[in-house]
């Protein structure tokens, strides 16, 4: 609207949507009941988390002795699932915040959703320090609080409780961001509502009332949350990847960490963005939303942070050769054909060659090689994380205390747990809240909905000030006159609907409708059918056959978008008669 | 509140609406708020709201931030109980930089959010009237008081700028 947008550009919004379907579109899943698919997926995703909390007891209960960590391999799956996780997260930030800055329309299509997945997948990084440091339930001595203890605080040189400051920070920021976007469109779920549930959405929605000054403040509060979330989100990653480079550790000390702990991380995160995206918009039926270009736009984003990636990883080669010291050189060695080969290689193909895929268009917009290239490099980037910690820590200075590591069912019973608590949260986010940002597509609709740009654009923008011109002289020239003549082409289109879909109104019945001002769904919905009769009786034309009875009921199921309602109704009524 | 009568035109169109503020403005009436589905682009310079300040709070909130994190951190290891950490400076300002950042982004975050939600009148439970269900749909919506403005100017107002509805409501 306010910006131009290149003809070329592919719609984002496709569907020739009105304001109206995009609200029915988006709230609707929340008010259906669950489908088949939705409770199988809930009651799988809820075992696997079961299973973990009883795993984390169990850890709990008998200590971290029922983990296969030992003297020299001290960081195992635990670690490798935290920094994992936290990676996931990190993709929900950057489409939000710092697309936002960038001005990227297609982050509205899926910054919803990926901020939902941000703040799971933080939960589940967090649980995994948290059990183990073993007694679990003084966790908070981690926190600088005035204490009995002497007062004894904690660390502040320590990267590992920089990194405590970090997650905790980052949890607090992403949530508060996802929920002030989410108030306006509580609001418009409230204001759908009836009985109970609108009492809970009327609590969720804070009180949003729309007004311009709170939409002002609203919008300023994103852009500076943005703003400093994108360095945040960028601090995060870098302080994780502390955790390791300012030990002394060959393979673990080395300055390139930070940004390729970062690229890594936005790697992951849209990998599982595309993997719960795809699923999503097959399920609740948001092809419309999130269109193909968003798909490509994503794995575009892929394949420049798998690239980065893979020059981190030859960099880090290059260097431990180049460095000239043996036991660098040695750690490389040992990760890529030491006893662990097989997730050095795992790694270097699901990370490095399975992106360079996404060159070609044609596999960028194949929802199949997506979804399949999305879960590999799932797995790779999991790769990597364990790549990085447990193989180097097996084989350290001292060839006596060398040691090989694999989990105990515990341990991967928390890593199942955790993939449960995250899939748990995210179909119930699915059920309680829009999962596309209702208002946040509303905005970008006349300025990348298919009817105003792309190949089947049919209504086009008159540039407003133009428009504000035009009215503003006709106002001023003759005030009495008003403006009622100004009507520019977008707004006939989306002032007049086709009233020719009613049983019972053909073309001639529509023209004499729409010449006594009655253009669209809405307004015949709300008109009495006496007065259609007098309008039908006045108008010019054989309207005897005609009765309007049904279509002011009529009308009200097409303004409100329900078709296969009105498709029943036009089955039972004769020629628009009851 | 007071028991004000509010008399509210909704237009279907953004652009419809802007052109109608613009309308008002023009004849000088005063309009007592508009109520959008989205934030409509252009809409604060025409009706003449003031730039929001809520970033300059950001930046106060921020800046506590910087000093709690950066004071404390110092007070601690200097004053309350220095701790030798691998031969290191009790004051290592560069180790401090991490906890600062994030507390000044901590404290800038909630700080906002909750002035945000102060100053709009808003929170968890709290029940604001609002005027139209339709206003969080697709109705985009002018309200004038009719302390302002009487109600046959108001309705005069809205069929000559194409409002869609007209209605009057109790607040």
């Amino acid at each position: 609207m306010s910006h131009y947008v290149s003809p070329i550009r592919e719609p984002l919004v496709t569907g020739n949507k009105t304001y109206h379907q995009i609200t029915e579109d988006l709230v609707s899943p929340t008010e259906k009941a669950p489908t088949g698919s939705w409770i199988i997926g809930f009651i799988i995703a809820v075992s696997c988390l079961a299973f973990g909390l009883f795993c984390i007891a169990w850890t709990i209960w008998h200590g971290i002795g029922t983990w296969n960590l030992n003297r020299t391999v001290g960081w195992g799956w635990d670690i490798t699932n935290f920094v994992w996780w936290i990676g996931i997260g990190h993709a929900g930030t950057l489409i939000s915040a710092i697309l936002l800055l960038f001005r990227q329309k297609w982050r509205t299509g899926v910054n919803r959703a990926a901020e939902a997945m941000t703040i799971f997948a933080v939960i589940c990084a967090a649980l995994f320090p948290g059990i183990h440091v073993g007694r679990a339930w003084v966790v908070f001595y981690f926190f600088p609080y005035p204490n009995t203890r002497g007062p004894l605080w904690p660390n502040f040189n320590s990267p590992l409780l920089w990194d405590l400051f970090a997650i905790s920070t980052y949890f607090t920021v992403s949530l508060l961001f996802w929920y002030t976007g989410l108030v306006p469109d509580f609001a418009t779920v409230r204001d759908r509502a009836k009985g109970f549930r609108k009492k809970i959405y009327n609590f969720l929605s804070f009180g949003w009332t729309g007004s311009a000054k709170h939409w002002q403040r609203w919008e300023s509060l994103s852009l500076v949350l943005a703003g400093i979330a994108t360095p945040l989100v960028l601090s995060v990653h870098t302080i994780v990847s502390f955790d390791f480079a300012t030990s002394v550790i060959p393979g673990w000390h080395t300055t390139i960490f930070p940004p390729y702990f970062v690229a890594g991380a936005i790697f992951s995160g849209f990998a599982m963005v595309q993997t719960l995206m795809l699923v999503t918009r097959k399920i609740l039926k948001l092809e419309d939303y999130i269109t193909l270009a968003h798909i490509e736009s994503m794995n575009k984003v892929i394949l420049v942070t798998g690239t980065i990636v893979g020059v981190a990883y030859l960099t880090e080669l290059f260097i431990a050769w180049y460095s000239g010291y043996v036991y660098e050189q040695f750690a490389f060695f040992n990760r890529a054909l030491g006893p662990y080969w097989w997730s050095y290689f795992g790694m270097m193909f699901c990370n490095v060659i399975t992106p360079q895929f996404f060159w070609f268009k044609k596999f960028r917009r194949s929802i199949f090689w997506t979804f399949l290239l999305s879960i590999v490099v799932n797995i790779g980037m999991w790769f990597e994380r364990f790549v990085i910690i447990a193989t180097t820590l097996a084989r350290d200075y001292l060839p006596s205390s060398w040691s090989y590591y694999s989990p105990t069912w515990v341990e991967m019973g928390i890593y199942l747990g955790t993939i449960g608590l995250f899939f748990t949260f995210y179909l119930i986010f699915t059920r309680v809240a829009p999962v596309v940002a209702i208002a946040e597509i509303k905005s970008i609709l006349k300025s990348s909905g298919d009817q105003y740009t792309g190949p089947n654009a049919h209504a086009h923008h008159h540039d407003h000030d133009h428009a504000l011109h035009a009215v503003h002289s006709a106002a001023s020239s003759d005030a009495n006159h008003g403006t009622s003549g100004h009507v520019d082409d977008a707004s006939v289109l989306t002032m007049e609907d086709d009233l020719k879909k009613l049983e019972g109104i053909g073309p001639k019945v529509e023209q004499t409708l729409k010449a006594a001002g009655i253009k669209t769904f809405q307004q015949l919905s709300s008109a009495q059918v006496d007065d259609l009769q007098r309008i039908l009786d006045e108008g010019e034309g054989n309207f005897m056959g005609n009765s309007p009875e049904s279509w002011p009921q009529q009308a009200k199921l097409a303004y409100e978008g329900r078709w296969d309602e009105l498709k029943d109704l036009q089955d039972r009524l004769d020629g628009g008669k009851y | 509140m007071a028991h004000n009568k509010v008399i509210y035109g909704l237009y279907n169109d953004e652009e419809e609406l802007l052109r109608a503020v613009k309308v008002a403005k023009d004849k000088h009436l005063e309009i007592m708020d508009v109520y959008t589905p989205f934030p409509v682009h252009g809409l604060d310079p025409i009706l003449g709201l003031s730039e929001s300040r809520l970033h300059i709070a950001g930046f106060i909130y921020g800046a506590l931030g910087t000093l709690t994190a950066f004071l404390g951190m110092t007070w601690i290891f200097t004053k309350d109980w220095p701790v030798i950490f691998g031969g290191k400076p009790h004051w290592s300002v560069p180790a401090f930089i991490p906890i600062t950042f994030e507390l000044t982004v901590l404290f800038a975050s909630i700080g906002m959010v909750v002035t945000f939600y102060l100053i709009s009148g808003m929170g968890p439970g709290v029940t604001n009237d609002y005027l139209d269900p339709r206003i969080t749909d697709d109705k985009f919506c002018i309200a004038f008081d009719e302390h302002d403005l009487d109600a046959d100017s108001a309705s005069s107002f809205f069929r000559e700028t194409g409002a869609a509805e007209v209605h009057a409501k109790h607040l």
